[in-house]
């Protein structure tokens, strides 16, 4: 193994690689490298990623409350799409849980007809982010909102799982914890383990199991219509008018919130996985597009799936065609198994679903709780409280954001200082300041200076500080009239150069001179 | 100064680079650079198709692909480093002396092209390590350089002997007649034997461009003599060069638009599969 290693590492030095953004006239040679540079994994893994994705398609679409078929044909329709449009080769995007949670109250409230609609706005809203590139905006999302996200979202799928694991009988109990028995145990097994996928296993031998002993517990054909034709062109039957308008916005405002930030996130983990770059706004574009799809065939809204994703990536997918064969295997087992899905016992399905949340939930961060600072934490457990307790995942990152940015303008706040000095006659007395003033540290600013001091000049040396906004300006304007009114003549030293930050000169930052000039304190 | 940079990998054809740039570079007064680039595979290391996400497996995922790749990635890089010494003894004791060498992460086209304004001239190996044992077949990178870059790029076989003749494919095109007076203003070929050839169908309408093309380079001191061929291009121009045994080809490069190209294929793309003797591709 060790020798044969070496030489594929030497016969790789020349060999095509996956290479995305080079500037090339030869548009052939990227479909080449991004669609087939690695068919036979690619393969493999699709065939992988669509038997773990008919559970959770199934699983999702009864989060959200409509028809099995409707979670599957979207998984179908946004892992096909997202194939083609993706900006991140080798991520899968399908129906997902943190999606389906959104859309609980709208199809309760209005019905289907309104989630197909909301679908479809969710995907133009999308395709405008993309175009407004504010996928770039995701550099505001901090470290510790993505882990309180994603455990958030861990906690949710857990928390769906929970109806069907009440007021049930001994049997389904038994059946899950069966489940996920051999959902963990299976893959330990020598050659076979890791050839099969355990979810899958875990799903076939609990259906038989139930059919042979013929126990009346719930199946997916108890939970709503399971598809068995192709998707078709679907129109949604709603009004076209501002009424209904204002019911879909807010939703379609949310799904396109959280859909981007699940798929961004994706991407980046996808990206460090497999040690690549990706778009990021065309991956937006992509999911907008992938949105109006699903749509239109009568699919709810999806987004980029982290658990699929890392499930991808493990069993060797690497290019576009692994999102392809996804999509394309689960219609074709979908359409033509339909009768044996039916008989899949709800059970085996919440095994599939406590796996994906375990695997969802970052572990890492229970025991990065006491090593980070608490600042962190405190961000991580709002984000993840906020969203439990709102079962919105879009009011929690912007819980999530919103502390973050406090703490850290609290954090460079830290960063000033006043000197004072007095001269030798003892009349002047200078006071110099350094570091950040804004909003933050205006307060520190203003109770620094000692008014009641009787001194008959004032000198204040700005040339160490920066100005960042009107609040500092605004301080620094009653301390000056303070001291004018205890009689004291004031002078201000560099107040130009300080206040440069202020203006939002955003071309001065793209030059490496100027901001050089900024912070080295003029 | 504009650099001579000799692409080097780890086949067989990579001492044939070597020397060819120590020729260049001697004929150009040009410093030579060894260049090596660490590509990376994207193929997965191992299939893992068990479906299941247990405890932190993204993290531990992460763990596994970055330690499989880090040990690949420093072979690689070691065994480059082996290379560039090697080479870099080698141009020495053949006389080079302005000589550096560089190692770069990326691909080897994204590379040149950064590289691009610093370089005069681009040598490459026709084949890559994966063909070493495969005749007629272009390295995997060969086509796509030439297409990309637009510095002159030098294709030797798998050895290099010093070109006495050398003969330039003439088509009277605008390309061609560039690639001619890139010729005539180098020094690279100053003092050899030149035939001018041209070859394919309509090669006889052309006859005065060629005279012209023959006057121009006699002016310039070489020993020129004009010849049509018959025949499809690629063929006639390989036959003429293994009959009267030239030591290499110029041409320029991709002259045709993309269509044409697609459906009738390439000149350019035949020669690089078919030739026994170096090409110098001009743009």
């Amino acid at each position: 193994m060790k020798t044969t290693m070496n030489v594929r590492s030497f016969n790789s030095i020349f060999s095509p690689a996956l290479i995305l953004h080079h500037q090339t006239d030869s548009m052939s040679e990227r479909i080449k490298n991004e669609w087939f540079s690695s068919i036979r994994p690619d393969l493999l893994s699709g065939l992988v990623v669509a038997l773990a994705l008919i559970p959770e398609a199934i699983a999702f679409s009864i989060i959200a409350g409509v028809d099995p078929k409707v979670g599957l044909y979207a998984a179908f329709s946004i892992a096909i799409i997202t194939a083609f449009t993706g900006g991140r080769p080798a991520m899968i995007s399908a129906a997902t849980g943190a999606m389906a949670l959104l859309m609980v109250t709208l199809v309760r409230d209005h019905g289907l007809q309104y989630l197909f609609a909301a679908t479809i706005l969710t995907g133009l809203l999308q395709i405008a982010a993309g175009y407004f590139r504010l996928g770039s905006l995701m550099r505001f999302v901090s470290r510790s909102v993505v882990t309180g996200f994603v455990n958030a979202l861990a906690i949710l799928i857990f928390m769906a799982q929970l109806p069907e694991l009440t007021n049930v009988s001994w049997h389904v109990y038994a059946m899950t914890a069966g489940g996920l028995a051999l959902i963990y145990l299976f893959p330990l097994l020598p050659v076979i383990g890791k050839s099969l996928p355990s979810p899958l296993v875990a799903i076939i031998l609990l259906t038989g199991i139930a059919i042979a002993t013929g126990l009346d517990i719930r199946t997916v054909g108890d939970m709503g219509e399971l598809p068995d034709t192709l998707p078709v062109f679907l129109w949604p039957e709603v009004p076209l008018n501002m009424a209904t308008l204002s019911i879909i916005f807010p939703y379609s405002i949310g799904l396109a919130t959280v859909g981007l930030l699940e798929s961004m996130m994706t991407a980046t983990i996808v990206d460090d996985l497999t040690d690549t770059k990706s778009d990021k706004n065309r991956e937006c574009r992509a999911q907008g597009i992938a949105n109006i799809g699903a749509g239109l065939i009568g699919g709810m809204a999806g987004c980029g799936m982290i658990g699929q994703s890392v499930i991808n990536v493990k069993s060797g997918g690497r290019g576009r065609l692994s999102s392809f064969s996804a999509g394309l295997f689960l219609l074709i087992m979908v359409v033509f198994f339909d009768a044996w899905i039916r008989q899949i016992p709800m059970a085996a399905l919440v095994a599939v679903m406590i796996m994906v949340s375990i695997g969802t939930f970052s572990w890492e961060s229970l025991l990065n709780l006491r090593k980070h600072p608490p600042s962190t934490s405190i961000v991580m457990l709002v984000t993840v409280i906020t969203v439990v307790s709102t079962h919105n995942l879009a009011i929690g990152v912007f819980a999530g954001i919103l502390l973050a940015s406090l703490f850290f303008a609290n954090k460079v706040g830290h960063f000033m200082l006043i000197k004072k000095e007095l001269d030798s006659s003892g009349t002047t007395r200078t006071y110099r300041v350094i570091g950040q003033v804004f909003f933050a540290s205006a307060d520190k600013f203003t109770d620094s200076f000692d008014f009641r001091e009787a001194a008959a000049n004032i000198v204040i040396d700005l040339s160490g500080a920066h100005f960042w906004d009107i609040s500092a300006v605004s301080a620094l304007d009653r301390a000056v009239i303070k001291f004018r009114r205890e009689g004291a003549q004031v002078e201000i030293i560099g107040m130009n150069d300080a206040s440069a930050t202020i203006v939002d000169r955003f071309g001065v930052h793209d030059k490496p001179e100027e901001v050089e000039k900024i912070l080295s304190g003029h | 100064m504009k650099t001579i940079t000799a692409c080097l990998d780890g086949s067989t054809g990579a001492k044939a680079v070597c020397e060819a740039g120590v020729w260049a570079s001697q004929k150009l007064d040009a410093p030579l650079q060894l260049l090596h680039v660490l590509e990376k595979e994207s193929l997965p290391p191992s299939g893992d198709l068990s479906g299941t996400i247990g405890f932190g497996s993204r993290q531990r995922l992460l763990e596994q692909l970055v330690k499989l790749e880090a040990e690949k990635s420093r072979i690689g890089r070691e065994h480059g480093e082996a290379l560039l010494n090697e080479a870099k003894t080698l141009a020495r004791q053949s006389g080079a002396t302005d000589l550096s060498t560089l190692q770069l992460h990326g691909s080897l086209v994204e590379t040149l092209t950064d590289l691009e304004s610093h370089i005069r001239l681009a040598i490459m190996g026709r084949q890559g390590e994966l063909h070493d044992s495969a005749h007629h077949a272009i390295g995997s990178h060969l086509e796509h350089a030439i297409r990309t870059l637009h510095c002159p790029v030098l294709v030797v076989m798998q050895e290099f002997r010093v070109p006495l003749r050398f003969m330039i494919a003439f088509d009277a095109s605008p390309t061609s007649r560039k690639a001619l007076d890139l010729v005539i203003g180098s020094p690279l070929l100053a003092g050899s034997e030149c035939h001018v050839v041209m070859a394919g169908k309509a090669a006889s309408t052309h006859a005065p461009h060629l005279e012209a093309a023959t006057r121009d380079l006699k002016e310039k001191g070489f020993r020129t003599t004009g010849t049509v061929l018959d025949g499809t291009a690629a063929e006639a121009l390989q036959s003429y060069a293994e009959t009267h045994r030239m030591g290499l080809m110029v041409m320029g490069a991709y002259g045709h638009k993309p269509i044409r190209r697609f459906l009738v294929g390439s000149t350019t793309t035949r020669m690089l599969a078919e030739t026994s003797i170096p090409l110098l591709i001009l743009r």
